[in-house]
């Protein structure tokens, strides 16, 4: 009884957040709803016993990319009055397309009853005894350790070409390598001899 | 639980994804952000199916789902950033000088 009143809770905070992160009109307001959006999120996870990603869902978006999003956001001088909302062709081709994807979808979903027997099919049943993380962890370590290890790749991949991409050459502090390199000690250190108690005068 | 509890609100958000393609496309940084809600869409298809059938399998599929768009996120952001810097803008409206 009271996982289906979290359920309702949740779900309804879910969906009502990303409708209105889709239809508020300044970009920052979005954002911030968006944010709403995966907290309800997490939430829902945890419902569903799934606290080890409900917790990655917190940390990776809203720790991560939602961030990054307002920083972009703050960072560009674009225009964050509010737009006046233009009914253009796209709208209605807009809606037509989303009314019908998910009239489809609805239509497919109703009478489908295949997923009851899906159960003894199951690959990873959760074990009983152990934590979520542990079972997580207990699975991803080794049947799925490679394509851990590719997804590792991917963000060391997708690290490079952002700060590729995004980098700016400074000609003003620009070093010389080859002046470097090719400098003597003798041309920018002297040796003294220093006299007992007298010191030097520099 | 039945499956419909996990479906209809994973369905919504997809479709609402698919719409804020659309219907924002005047802000590039927008349309990345309705890719985003497509994407917690599928997660929570997943999840919701893990629990349903007591397997582990949906949440490392959306473990890698995440990890991934994350991934894409950082890029999608690094292009809007150098695209802003040539141009001065990210609507989309003006993305046309191949047409002109």
């Amino acid at each position: 009884m009271g996982e289906s009143i979290l359920y309702l809770i949740f779900v309804l905070g879910m969906l009502g957040s990303a409708t209105a992160a889709i239809f508020v009109r300044t970009p920052i307001h979005s954002l911030l709803l968006l944010i709403m959006t995966y907290f309800n999120t997490a939430g829902l996870f945890l419902v569903w016993g799934a606290e080890f990603l409900a917790m990655a869902l917190l940390i990776i978006y809203i720790g991560a990319v939602a961030v990054l999003f307002l920083f972009v956001v703050m960072m560009l001088d674009i225009d964050q009055r509010k737009t006046k909302f233009k009914f253009s062709r796209y709208t209605g081709f807009s809606c037509v397309l989303a009314l019908i994807m998910f009239v489809e979808l609805v239509i497919i979903v109703l009478p489908w009853k295949t997923w009851e027997k899906a159960i003894d099919v199951i690959a990873l049943p959760i074990p009983e005894m152990l934590t979520n993380a542990n079972a997580i962890g207990n699975c991803l370590y080794t049947q799925y350790f490679y394509i851990f290890q590719l997804s590792g790749l991917i963000f060391l991949i997708a690290m490079v070409g952002a700060i590729l991409l995004t980098k700016r050459e400074r000609h003003s502090i620009k070093q010389n390598t080859k002046q470097q390199i090719s400098g003597k000690p003798s041309e920018t250190l002297e040796m003294v001899k220093v006299p007992f108690h007298e010191g030097i005068d520099i | 639980m039945s499956h419909l509890l996990v479906l209809i609100p994973s369905i919504y958000l997809f479709c609402l994804g698919l719409f804020g393609i659309y219907h924002r496309k005047h802000n590039l940084i927008l349309v990345l952000l309705s890719i985003e809600i497509m994407l917690l869409g599928i997660n929570v298809n997943f999840v919701g199916f893990s629990c349903l059938l007591k397997d582990l399998d949906g949440q490392i599929f959306s473990f890698f789902i995440l990890a991934t768009s994350a991934a894409e996120i950082a890029i999608g952001l690094a292009l809007i950033v150098l695209y802003y810097r040539s141009r001065g803008s990210i609507y989309l409206d003006t993305m046309n000088q191949i047409k002109e």
